[in-house]
């Protein structure tokens, strides 16, 4: 009984892995060949490994139609990707903390006019936005690509939550000890909501990693395409065939930051997100 | 350490009376518990002195200065939490050291103080593990030591042991009697067990429906409660009652069940008929072939001892608590010894004193003079 449950399951844990799997070797493999016979439909499973220089050549040189190179376009990712992540935390930390911990006139107004920004993500709001950044000279800067995006009700409402769970009495023992409410911030509550916050972490760094719409709007200077914008740069215009092989290499390389930060902060974010204990 | 005094302290949540004006004082070194059931106001009475929550009216004086409108932190009060409340991300030692690190003592002060406290309390070797890593009792330990290090004018407990089992809850009672007594530690302490309360009070203060309901001795509590909710809460099994009528003269009672029984202390005032409620623990009704007739439908053998669930011949309900086993037998016959009874009023459940020790001698002066 027991072993053939266990076969079943691995079977369906196989199934699972080969179907994420495999797009992401057939990329790998892909990028190693030649941009014709992908175009032809003749794409190989096996990588040709005379070619697996390709991902250095890329990443220093650039892609051929994009004078940028892909290791500045993955700095440029990556630095977005941090300031939104490290940017929303810390707004939504204190907005949280406020509503939570504190009493004050309109708190829970204020709360609402949070929540409802849920209503109101980027791709609605984004003429608007524009205008707005437009008129703060921020257009075409690193400040353009991540401020708007900064304010996350998502965070606030997940920190919330986590602080709602938080016994009083432990908010109470810290006020008999005499912790201010810095003190109870920066020494009690960011340390007991750390695996939260790392999980939180994790899932706004790939949400940022992954941004295209705004940036494409906001950048139009090459220095600061971001490694998601190189990639559909490539696509065929109609003059050009598209450079497949390239395209492919430059996605491993995308993939590769949110798999370094996701695969480092695994146990914290697994924790967080299943923590019942405080 | 210090005394501390409440006067009139009251609290209301809205339209809702939580505390009706309550009057106390704790002398130093006196260890004062607070017992009620869940709902009666004695944590909210603590939240009040520890200043969690502000009262709606009232004044809390420690050591003769007034607190009432400080900060927690500026009462010089420290507090054990009924979940012991420990910082789940510090060690042992940071939990105690927390609040003197706040309070900016120099770090060798903070060592020595914690070093003594652990040593006291047993958790020498457990200094640096996590919370999560200790027993119950443990966490309970580090939740006292917190309070101890801190070296506070007083010292509330809220409930600390209600989240252990009851071997070690025994155990752990006889340490923090112990502590309190060695220290001399000015206590307020909550709790909804009699026994706890009976075993460590000093005075016991009983709290019903946001009022103090008596406050005195345990012993004093249990010999002479002050009213029908007193004399029914402190004592286990609890006390039983039976309705009853004042005789003529007000010397003896005549019970609904049936006997009229003479009182040993002293007639009781009022008319001939008033209401009364008679109060005898389980373990005073005696076995008496002369007695009333009693019906037995449940024995409960507890070892040493035998409780045994019947109805009087009115049909009232009636425990009685017998040393070794119950005789054999459906109906049995009991007495209510005469010195061990307490009269209370049927109306509003207060006790009945005897005249003649309280009104009698004040009575012959007026008189005289």
């Amino acid at each position: 009984m027991r072993t053939r449950t266990d076969w079943l399951a691995h079977a369906v844990l196989g199934l699972g892995v080969v179907l994420f799997a495999f797009p992401v070797w057939l990329i790998f493999a892909g990028a190693t060949q030649d941009a014709g016979a992908i175009n032809r439909g003749d794409i190989s499973l096996l990588p040709r490994l005379s070619h697996l220089g390709i991902f250095l050549s890329v990443l220093r040189n650039g892609d051929g139609a994009n004078p940028t190179p892909i290791w500045h376009m993955l700095m440029i990712s990556a630095g977005m990707a941090l300031g939104i992540a490290i940017g929303k935390i810390v707004i939504s930390l204190l907005s949280a903390y406020a509503v939570v911990f504190f009493r004050f006139p309109f708190r829970m107004l204020a709360f609402w006019t949070i929540f409802i920004t849920l209503m109101l993500p980027v791709e609605v709001r984004i003429i608007p936005t524009y205008a707005v950044m437009a008129d703060f000279h921020m257009i075409n800067s690193f400040a353009g690509l991540t401020v708007p995006l900064l304010a996350s009700a998502t965070a606030t409402l997940l920190l919330r939550q986590v602080f709602l769970a938080i016994p009083d009495e432990l908010v109470e023992a810290a006020r008999m000890d005499g912790a201010g409410p810095v003190r109870f911030l920066v020494s009690i509550l960011i340390p007991v909501s750390a695996a939260n916050l790392a999980a939180l972490f994790v899932i706004l760094f790939v949400y940022g990693w992954n941004q295209y719409l705004w940036p494409l709007l906001v950048a139009t200077d090459p220095r600061l395409d971001t490694i998601v914008i190189g990639i559909v740069q490539l696509i065929d215009t109609g003059f050009t065939l598209t450079p497949w092989n390239t395209m492919m290499a430059m996605a491993v390389l995308a993939i590769i930051p949110p798999v370094i930060v996701v695969v480092a902060m695994q146990r914290w974010f697994v924790k967080g997100l299943t923590e019942v204990e405080k | 350490m210090a005394s501390l005094e409440l006067r009139g302290l009251a609290k209301s949540f809205g339209a809702q009376v939580v505390l009706d004006g309550i009057d106390l004082t704790v002398a130093d070194g006196e260890m004062l518990v607070i017992v009620g059931a869940s709902g009666c106001g004695k944590s909210t009475l603590l939240r009040l002195v520890a200043g969690l929550e502000q009262p709606s009216r009232g004044e809390v004086i420690l050591d003769g200065r007034d607190i009432t409108d400080r900060d927690p932190a500026e009462r010089d009060i420290a507090m054990v939490f009924q979940n012991y409340a420990l910082y789940p991300h510090m060690s042992v030692f940071q939990n105690m050291a927390f609040g003197l690190k706040i309070r900016g003592l120099p770090q060798a002060d903070i060592r020595r103080r914690v070093g003594a406290a652990a040593e006291m309390l047993g958790l020498g070797d457990l200094l640096t593990r996590k919370p999560r890593a200790l027993s119950g009792g443990q966490r309970q330990r580090v939740a006292m030591g917190r309070a101890i290090v801190r070296e506070p004018k007083l010292f509330l407990f809220d409930e600390p042991l209600s989240n252990l089992d009851a071997k070690l809850r025994v155990q752990m009672r006889a340490d923090i009697r112990r502590l309190q007594r060695r220290f001399a530690i000015t206590s307020l302490y909550v709790t909804h067990d009699q026994v706890e309360a009976m075993t460590l009070g000093d005075r016991l203060v009983v709290m019903r429906e946001g009022r103090a309901a008596q406050v005195a001795t345990p012993m004093e509590v249990f010999a002479r409660p002050a009213d029908t909710y007193v004399a029914g809460f402190i004592g286990a099994p609890a006390m039983n009652f039976l309705p009853a009528r004042l005789t003529a003269g007000g010397h003896g009672a005549a019970l609904a069940a049936g006997p009229a029984i003479l009182f040993a202390d002293g007639p009781r005032p009022g008319p001939e008929g008033r209401g009364l409620t008679i109060g005898i623990r389980p373990e005073h009704v005696q076995l008496d072939p002369a007695g009333m007739a009693f019906a037995v439908d449940l024995v409960e053998p507890l070892g040493s001892e035998t409780l045994v669930h019947g109805r009087l011949a009115d049909g009232e309900g009636l425990v009685v608590k017998i040393a070794g086993q119950a005789p054999p037998g459906e109906a049995l016959r009991v007495a209510l010894p005469p010195a061990q009874l307490h009269v209370f009023d049927a109306g509003n459940g207060t006790r009945l004193e005897p005249e003649t020790a309280t009104v009698g001698p004040l009575a012959g002066l007026a008189v005289t003079g």
